[in-house]
């Protein structure tokens, strides 16, 4: 009996986190890189706690963003460069599933680690205790897409010169609805407002990354092994 | 129409195009600009600062037009593998990209006398500037990757998916900026409105439409180039090249 | 059968060949040769699917392999000039996964595999470790797993020493001999018995 579709997308996940899990220091500099982002703004803008919690839903956010980016250059190079990534190309099972389960892999091992040194960060921002759950909430919703959205960016700039700021260049700006609406809801709960509509309008970035960027991924990874 | 598919025998239509379609842009342009500064009245609010509006808007226009292209172009290249749609996608991009910073500069013009400052983050001069480092990425995606065949359908892919994120952008961008700012200011795309008089409405019209031209114009003067770039090994650009260098007397 | 019909490659302007036709049918093996640069590994990578060819077409069974994209893998094993290997998964993860993703069998006797190709011993040890040959044995070990018909291999007996070569060579006739077909190229000359064509890319 041969593999499944399903085992051979539960095998490549493993092992991405097998590799994640041996090599800590690949995961941990992104993570680095958001609390160090972070802890630079009340240096930059003053210790008042005041301005620190009115920009601390848009600096967390950015933050979130560039740190996520950071971590997008170990997404398939690494695969690219061994010959793992042909290996997978050429599986009998459609590259999409598979390209989502690398995704996946990848937003464990940084989106959702953010998602956990959050509150620490929010404290350290004087963010209200009540729009910490919030601000969790969104980077949950949020997240996954800017993985989502960057393996498509990291899938394009394979091997190619200049790759890490051209990554940037591509992926930025395709990630500022989740910025806006993920900053966004932290500040309405902030001041007490409702978030639902926040919520829903993350949710259903969330929906339509997954529906469209692991096929534009997989597009992109055949262009660039061509 | 199917054998001006090929690269050579769409050079030739396009060479024959061209000289007709730049005379058509001119005097839309002519015509557009004479009704726009001479005949229309100076608005009651406004005064004369409002007639930046007659290139803005088409820029604006245009600007989200060519990406739409682009990206139906890049998918045209990418399900069936036709050369001249990449070219189409590859030659729109910097027109695109101009006519957006277009828009942004003379927003950013119209904003000093209407808010008293260059830049005000007005929806459509966010969405704007949004738009423009999505060409920006387009070029430098395309610039990086030496292999013809790979940069355009690497292109078309990043074009592909910035077409989906544009009008979630542009609507996060309204939503935020409709948060975030006093409705007093009044944003431009407000000033554009359906009650817009007829003196004011028929150049704008006539201005969009000479906008339109001269972006088919361009794009087929930049694509004539991408095909001799492309097919410069092919035996009828080395007669082209030679027939030229011939007439200039630099080939005897 | 593989068969290749009027196929063009290109890299940039360049046209590294030009209307190449040829078949392999089942139990023969087709020896590519010819210079460095000459094209060998694109057109690999062409049989494969990897990349496009400029102009002609790749048929399996009679239907170009771009309409039968997932059918067309699950026949193929492809060994290119990356082994695949990832320096911090162990040797016997390395196969394990190649397996996986290759669609094999999911108890698919890797320590068999890995005993025949002489890597027992190493099983354990980061891939990192082991030696150029070693890592080619890891990667070949694959075609012992993965039961395909179809093997397309780039340069297999590199860094290979006398005895792992010669073991190489008989499984090349074997998998000949039971109906399969092989497409490769060497610059180590095969010793392989069977029924062998030969193509030159630079003549």
């Amino acid at each position: 009996m041969s593999q499944n579709l399903l085992g051979t997308a539960r095998c490549i996940f493993q092992r991405d986190l097998i590799l994640a899990a041996r090599k800590p220091a690949d995961v941990a500099t992104p993570l680095a890189f958001f609390v160090i982002v972070s802890s630079l703004f009340p240096l930059g803008v003053g210790p008042e706690p005041d301005v620190l919690s009115r920009l601390a839903p848009g600096v967390l956010w950015v933050a979130a963003l560039l740190a996520t980016m950071l971590s997008l250059g170990r997404l398939f190079a690494g695969d690219h460069a061994d010959g793992t990534l042909e290996q997978m190309t050429l599986s009998p099972h459609p590259l999409t599933p598979l390209v989502f389960a690398k995704v996946a892999a990848h937003w464990v091992t940084s989106g959702l680690l953010l998602v956990v040194l959050s509150p620490l960060l929010a404290m350290q921002l004087n963010l209200p205790a009540h729009a910490m759950g919030t601000l969790a909430v969104t980077l949950l919703l949020g997240t996954p897409v800017l993985s989502l959205l960057g393996s498509v960016g990291a899938a394009l700039t394979l091997g190619v010169r200049g790759g890490g700021v051209l990554l940037s260049l591509l992926v930025l700006p395709l990630y500022t609805p989740v910025l806006i609406f993920g900053a966004g809801a932290v500040t309405a709960s902030a001041s007490g407002l409702d978030t639902k509509a926040y919520f829903s309008l993350l949710g259903a970035f969330l929906l339509l990354a997954l529906g469209f960027a692991p096929w534009a991924t997989a597009a992109a990874l055949r262009i660039s092994l061509d | 129409m199917y054998k001006y598919a090929s690269p050579k025998n769409f050079y030739a239509l396009a060479g024959r195009l061209i000289p007709w379609l730049g005379t058509i842009t001119l005097l839309l342009f002519v015509f557009g600009l004479y009704l726009g500064l001479y005949v229309a009245p100076p608005d009651y609010q406004q005064g004369d600062s409002y007639r930046i509006m007659f290139i803005h808007v088409p820029a604006a226009w245009m600007s989200m037009f060519i990406y739409v292209m682009m990206a139906g172009a890049g998918l045209v290249g990418l399900v069936w593998n036709i050369k001249l749609a990449d070219m189409l996608a590859t030659a729109s991009a910097p027109i695109g990209a101009s006519l957006t910073l277009m828009a942004l500069v003379t927003g950013s013009l119209w904003g000093k006398p209407t808010w008293g400052t260059y830049w005000v983050w007005d929806a459509r001069l966010t969405s704007e500037l949004l738009l423009f480092f999505l060409y920006m990425g387009f070029m430098a995606l395309q610039a990086a990757i030496d292999d013809p065949r790979r940069s355009a359908r690497a292109g078309a892919v990043l074009a592909l998916v910035g077409v989906v994120d544009i009008p979630i952008i542009h609507f996060s961008v309204v939503w935020w900026n409709t948060l975030h700012q006093p409705a007093s200011i009044g944003s431009l795309g407000r000033i554009v409105s359906p009650t817009i008089y007829p003196s004011m409405l028929h150049p704008l019209l006539i201005m969009s439409i000479a906008f339109f031209v001269f972006y088919f114009t361009v794009v087929l003067i930049r694509m004539r180039g991408e095909i001799l770039a492309r097919e410069r090994h092919t035996g009828w650009v080395t007669q082209i090249v030679r027939s030229g260098m011939e007439t200039q007397g630099k080939f005897p | 059968m593989l068969q290749v019909v009027d196929l063009t490659c290109s890299r940039g302007d360049r046209a590294l060949f030009e209307k190449l036709s040829f078949s392999v049918q089942p139990g023969e093996l087709l020896y590519v040769q010819g210079a460095n640069g000459s094209g060998k590994t694109t057109l690999l990578r062409t049989l494969c699917g990897l990349s496009q060819p400029a102009d002609g077409e790749v048929r399996w069974q009679g239907t170009p392999i771009g309409q039968l994209a997932d059918d067309y893998r699950s026949q193929l094993c492809y060994i290119g000039h990356a082994n695949g290997i990832q320096g911090d998964l162990s040797a016997a993860e390395n196969l394990r996964f190649g397996t996986c993703v290759g669609g094999a069998d999911s108890h698919a006797d890797i320590a068999a595999a890995l005993e025949r190709v002489g890597l027992t011993k190493a099983a354990r040890l980061p891939a990192k470790f082991l030696s150029q040959g070693q890592k080619r044995r890891l990667a070949l070990a694959r075609l012992l797993v993965v039961t395909k018909p179809l093997w397309i291999l780039d340069e297999p007996l590199t860094a290979l020493d006398v005895h792992f070569g010669a073991i190489m060579n008989e499984r090349l006739t074997a998998h000949v001999a039971a109906g399969g077909l092989v497409v490769i190229t060497s610059h180590q000359e095969l010793a392989v018995t069977g029924p062998i064509s030969k193509i030159r890319l630079d003549s």
